[in-house]
């Protein structure tokens, strides 16, 4: 649905996208992690043609965005920028109808009525947007993307600055897009929300791609080795573990943290401690967490 | 290009510009004033001076007209001569004035108002093509204008025909080639000025650099307005219709100029 090939884009001095890469494809969610000025935004507006690149290819659905299909593909695109982008001046229905109108949606109160209704906007429609709250524009900004029923849905941090509940929202939304089988592109630096969400992280410095792929992937490439949490009812008999061949590195305080040189020898560490006895009361392989994940690729990049 | 587009983001703007009570309330009392105010006040001066030394000099005024205006007035009293001319001549650059006040302070907010509101990012991730953008701002800016030319109009020409003509023959204004200036010249003069307001709107940081820039072309748009205006009135028909045939070939030039010149960048404040 989306492919960045090697695209570099300048303004002035800054290299905002330098070389990066992404594809993205129907039914998953890409998360873009990185800080501040790291180039999220700037993919986002060259997947919509908003910005063209100075070098490498850009293709979303098929074609060109900066070309002559650009209208058609913006068209197909939902975006929630990092600042709302609404009109204070305008109520919310306007907002909204604004929004319909432009995308040539069909049935214009129909749809308005069933987007407000998804987001629980319904009552604040009739209420000018200069009064709402962070939470409210953020769902009205939901509400006028989703609206034409695009298949890629880009949103540029779109729970920063929101109350747990509306970014409950926020996130629910992304899981129903994907499962619809849209293709969904959200950049944040939040690591906590984009764990358990993304079915590919790609982790942004400087315009450039640090690492890409699965969280799975990504862990079993980053870290080979694997920390097993470990407890039994006589803990004293877990240290045989320390003269296991394939355990990095063991320790005890009342459960053991055991590390081993590769996750294929999880099941060979619980066969050996049951072979010599050993009652096991918990087997636990850690998993990292994405932030652990992120820090250690920046570390390395 | 999407007609359906561009009207909607008319429709939106002026939808936005009617709520916004405290920009249009002064423009409001301003034309007003210099549409009802100003000629009630001069008008019933005129017409009722009685000296005969100023009414000497008025009639003067009266002989810079063309020839062919200078006979109709013929045998009317001085002070409904000078009457006249003020009303019908004099004035006409203040029909041209207020609605281009009006048109710019819009135009001038239009791009750069996006941009520092950041609902430049809806537009341009809409879409609408640049071309319907464009289009879209300038009916925007151009439809307040012309409709306070027109109704300016009707309300001078109640103010001219209740104080004056009561003393004439007939209703004297709109008189001559008042309708075709109206409802011919107008139009693409406002339209030229809105298009180069709004070209500029689109290349400038913060809505103070687009009302200074603004205020550097108005100056010369006014200047333009005025010989426009007089050229149009003082002139036969066949001259009115000819300035308003180059007034609509100069504004479709600059829609072309200004439609062709605007990216999406720019919308984010980010072209070059």
């Amino acid at each position: 649905m989306v492919e960045l090939i090697g695209v570099t884009r300048r303004f002035g001095e800054i290299v905002a996208l330098d070389g990066f890469s992404l594809v993205v494809v129907p039914g998953e969610v890409t998360v873009l992690l990185g800080p501040n000025g790291a180039g999220k935004t700037t993919a986002v507006r060259v997947v919509t043609g908003v910005v063209g690149a100075d070098q490498g290819t850009v293709r979303v659905l098929g074609e060109d965005p900066t070309g002559p299909g650009g209208q058609a593909i913006r068209a197909r695109c939902g975006v929630v920028p990092a600042r709302p982008a609404l009109y204070d001046r305008l109520d919310g229905y306007e907002n909204l109808r604004y929004a319909a109108e432009l995308y040539g949606v069909a049935d214009v109160p129909g749809r308005i009525a069933q987007a407000a209704a998804r987001f629980g906007i319904v009552d604040a429609l009739g209420q000018r947007v200069a009064g709402y709250s962070t939470g409210m524009r953020a769902r009205l900004a939901l509400s006028r993307a989703v609206l034409h029923d695009p298949d890629l849905l880009l949103l540029d941090e779109p729970t920063a600055g929101l109350d747990p509940e509306s970014a409950r929202v926020v996130l629910g939304l992304i899981d129903e897009m994907a499962d619809q089988g849209k293709a969904v592109v959200m950049c944040t630096h939040l690591l906590l929300e984009a764990e358990g969400l993304a079915d590919q992280v790609v982790v942004m410095d400087r315009g450039r791609t640090l690492v890409a792929g699965s969280a799975s992937e990504l862990t079993r490439r980053l870290w080979p080795s694997v920390t097993v949490v470990i407890d039994a009812e006589v803990p004293q008999m877990l240290d045989r573990c320390a003269g296991l061949p394939f355990v990095r590195s063991y320790q005890r305080n009342g459960a053991a943290l055991v590390e081993l040189d590769d996750r294929e020898h999880v099941a060979d560490l619980v066969d050996a401690l049951v072979a010599g006895g050993v009652r096991l009361l918990r087997v636990e392989p850690r998993t990292p967490t994405l932030e652990e994940l992120y820090f250690t690729v920046r570390g390395r990049g | 290009m999407s007609g359906g587009r561009a009207t909607t983001i008319a429709r939106a703007d002026l939808r936005q510009l009617r709520a916004s009570r405290d920009f249009w309330l002064p423009l409001a009392v301003i034309a007003l004033f210099m549409f009802m105010v100003v000629p009630a006040v001069m008008l019933w001066v005129i017409s009722t001076v009685q000296d005969p030394k100023l009414l000497a000099k008025l009639v003067d005024v009266v002989g810079r007209l063309p020839a062919p205006l200078r006979e109709r007035l013929h045998g009317t009293p001085a002070e409904i001569q000078a009457s006249y001319t003020l009303a019908v001549y004099f004035f006409a650059p203040l029909v041209t004035l207020v609605p281009l006040t009006v048109s710019s302070s819009i135009s001038a907010n239009t791009f750069v108002g996006e941009r520092e509101r950041g609902s430049g990012e809806f537009l341009a991730h809409s879409p609408a093509s640049t071309r319907e953008i464009y289009i879209g701002k300038l009916i925007a800016a151009l439809v307040p204008g012309y409709a306070t030319a027109l109704g300016g109009v009707v309300v001078y020409s109640a103010v001219v025909n209740l104080i004056v003509s009561t003393r004439t023959d007939g209703v004297l204004f709109p008189a001559g080639n008042w309708w075709i200036f109206v409802l011919w010249v107008m139009p693409p003069l406002i339209g030229l000025a809105v298009a180069l307001i709004v070209s500029i709107s689109s290349r400038v940081s913060s809505g103070a650099a687009a009302q200074q820039a603004s205020s550097l072309i108005a100056l010369p748009i006014v200047i333009v307005a005025y010989g426009v205006s007089e050229a149009s009135l003082f002139g036969s028909a066949t001259a009115a219709w000819v300035v308003g045939i180059v007034t609509w070939v100069a504004a479709g030039l600059a829609i072309r100029w200004g439609a062709s010149s605007l990216s999406r960048e720019r919308l984010l404040g980010i072209g070059s």
